[in-house]
């Protein structure tokens, strides 16, 4: 697993019951994360990894369905960055 | 005794009209006050736009030593106070102003203070702050301001309670004049929540829309920041009628209620406590009802939450009654919201027209109520609700009447 599944997945797991076991392909809303839980999970990836996520929680098809996509979206800010 | 309680005076500052003739003119064609800010620098905002009280000169109402005692808060509340209290053309004696309460909601309070003055200290590194940063930022400073302004000296105090400020401020006034503790009630809310440091609270959220604000539409994307006063002079009927008084409209009933549940997401339980409360307050039947002015954020969760609470409310007069926006115009003015929309509320039972909800899109399956869209129709009202549900899970509905000879004759 690269460095940043390992932090996001480092991230969601403040977010969940200790010791569950995430995988990627979980979704966040199996996981117990709700939307304003997903607003707070973006802002600690932002601090994380310094970057700039847009992301509107009013969208009526979620951008960040399961763990996986969270990783892809956040990896390819991360490698976008110079 | 418990007296009934009428309106006879209103005031209104907002991105739409800094008096309540222009902004109810703008309300009732569909003009919308939401566009880039100015008052405020955007280039680092993700969301530029907001409703904002534009070309407001503090010096058309206040004296310079005025303008610099009193935050843009307060200034919009007391030039709202001021053209509410004209309005009513109640001139206060000393017995008069002991017996008239002064209740102002606020959300946020002294935000252009708090934010000039942190900034000066955190980044400019200024040794000292001006000695009026305190009595200018803290929440109670408008219903001061206009205490003061005005020569009130009965109760007054300010209500805090984010977005429904203003309609608990009011739903506490009509309490007092319908109990009798006070004769009358200068009342309402305000906000000037526009700034760096707010604006990036709530951007930080995910809930502010990029383009417009579009309540109860199929592609809504959240809501958009606004800021003014409304302020309303309710009054015993005994004591408008012994005045011979134009009466304006009744307020009938309040409700309200906590959701106990979550900071942030609306709770249709709570919302059809509040909805339930002020029609049984009110002594009115659900199908009394013609028009709810709603909440009506523009965000996915108000709405469709505010739609379902309608509907058990209701049952199946809810596709009956006309439900309309005034934040898809005026933006979400969080303290101030519950006044400007008691107002309209008032003025469309007056002028028999519901202003409309603009900016829709069309229908969200999820929304399936008639909110009026984009155009304003007329419509003969004898009672409506006004909905305010806040953040903190708080929840509050005013019922209002239509006060007979006050409606203008139909043209």
């Amino acid at each position: 697993m690269d460095d940043v599944a390992a932090e996001v997945i480092a991230i969601i797991a403040k977010k969940v019951p200790e010791g569950q076991k995430i995988e990627l392909t979980d979704r966040l809303e199996d996981l117990g994360i709700d939307s304003f839980g997903a607003v707070e999970m973006i802002f600690d990836l932002e601090e994380k990894f310094d970057i700039q996520i847009s992301y509107n929680s009013n969208d009526a098809k979620p951008e960040f369905e399961t763990v996986g996509d969270v990783v892809n979206a956040i990896a390819k800010v991360v490698n976008g960055k110079s | 005794m418990a007296d009934r309680v009428v309106v006879t005076g209103w005031g209104v500052v907002s991105s739409i009209g800094h008096t309540a003739a222009s902004y109810w003119s703008n309300l009732a064609r569909g003009v919308s006050g939401v566009a880039d800010a100015r008052i405020i620098p955007t280039d680092q905002l993700a969301q530029k736009i907001v409703a904002e009280v534009k070309n407001f000169d503090p010096r058309a109402h206040l004296d310079d030593r005025q303008v610099t005692m009193l935050d843009r808060v307060s200034q919009f509340a007391v030039v709202a106070a001021r053209e509410a209290i004209a309005q009513s053309g109640l001139a206060f004696d000393e017995a008069l102003s002991e017996r008239t309460a002064t209740i102002i909601g606020t959300g946020v309070g002294g935000q252009n203070t708090q934010d000039d003055n942190y900034k000066r200290l955190y980044r400019d590194n200024a040794k000292r702050l001006h000695p009026l940063t305190i009595p200018k930022l803290m929440v109670n400073a408008p219903a001061s301001q206009v205490s003061m302004q005005c020569g009130l000296r009965g109760p007054c105090f300010a209500v805090a309670s984010a977005c429904a400020s203003a309609t608990h401020a009011i739903g506490l006034a009509f309490q007092m004049v319908r109990s009798g503790a006070a004769t009358c009630a200068v009342t309402g809310g305000a906000d000037a929540c526009i700034t760096f440091g707010t604006m990036k609270g709530w951007e930080a959220m995910r809930v502010m829309a990029p383009d417009a604000c579009r309540p109860f539409s199929r592609d809504r994307k959240g809501l958009v920041l606004g800021e003014g006063a409304a302020v309303l002079v309710l009054e015993s009927a005994e004591h408008a009628r012994a005045r011979s008084a134009e009466i304006l409209g009744e307020v009938v009933g309040f409700g309200m209620s906590s959701d106990a549940y979550d900071l942030t997401s609306p709770d249709e339980g709570g919302m059809v406590r509040a909805l339930t409360g002020a029609l049984t307050d009110g002594g009115l039947a659900a199908t009394d009802i013609q028009y709810v002015n709603a909440h009506g954020t523009g965000t996915m969760a108000n709405d469709e939450t505010e739609t379902k609470a309608i509907k058990r409310t209701f049952g199946t007069h809810a596709a009956e009654l006309a439900i309309s926006s005034n934040k898809s115009m005026v933006g979400h003015a969080l303290g101030a919201a519950g006044g400007l929309e008691l107002v309209a509320t008032l003025m469309a039972m007056r002028e028999k027209t519901v202003p409309p909800t603009i900016n829709y899109l069309g229908p969200d399956p999820a929304c399936d109520l008639d909110y009026v869209p984009n155009e304003a129709r007329p419509l003969e009202i004898d009672a409506a609700l006004s909905n305010s549900f806040a953040f903190g899970g708080l929840n509050a509905v005013l019922a209002v009447r239509r006060w007979p000879g006050s409606a203008r004759p139909t043209r």
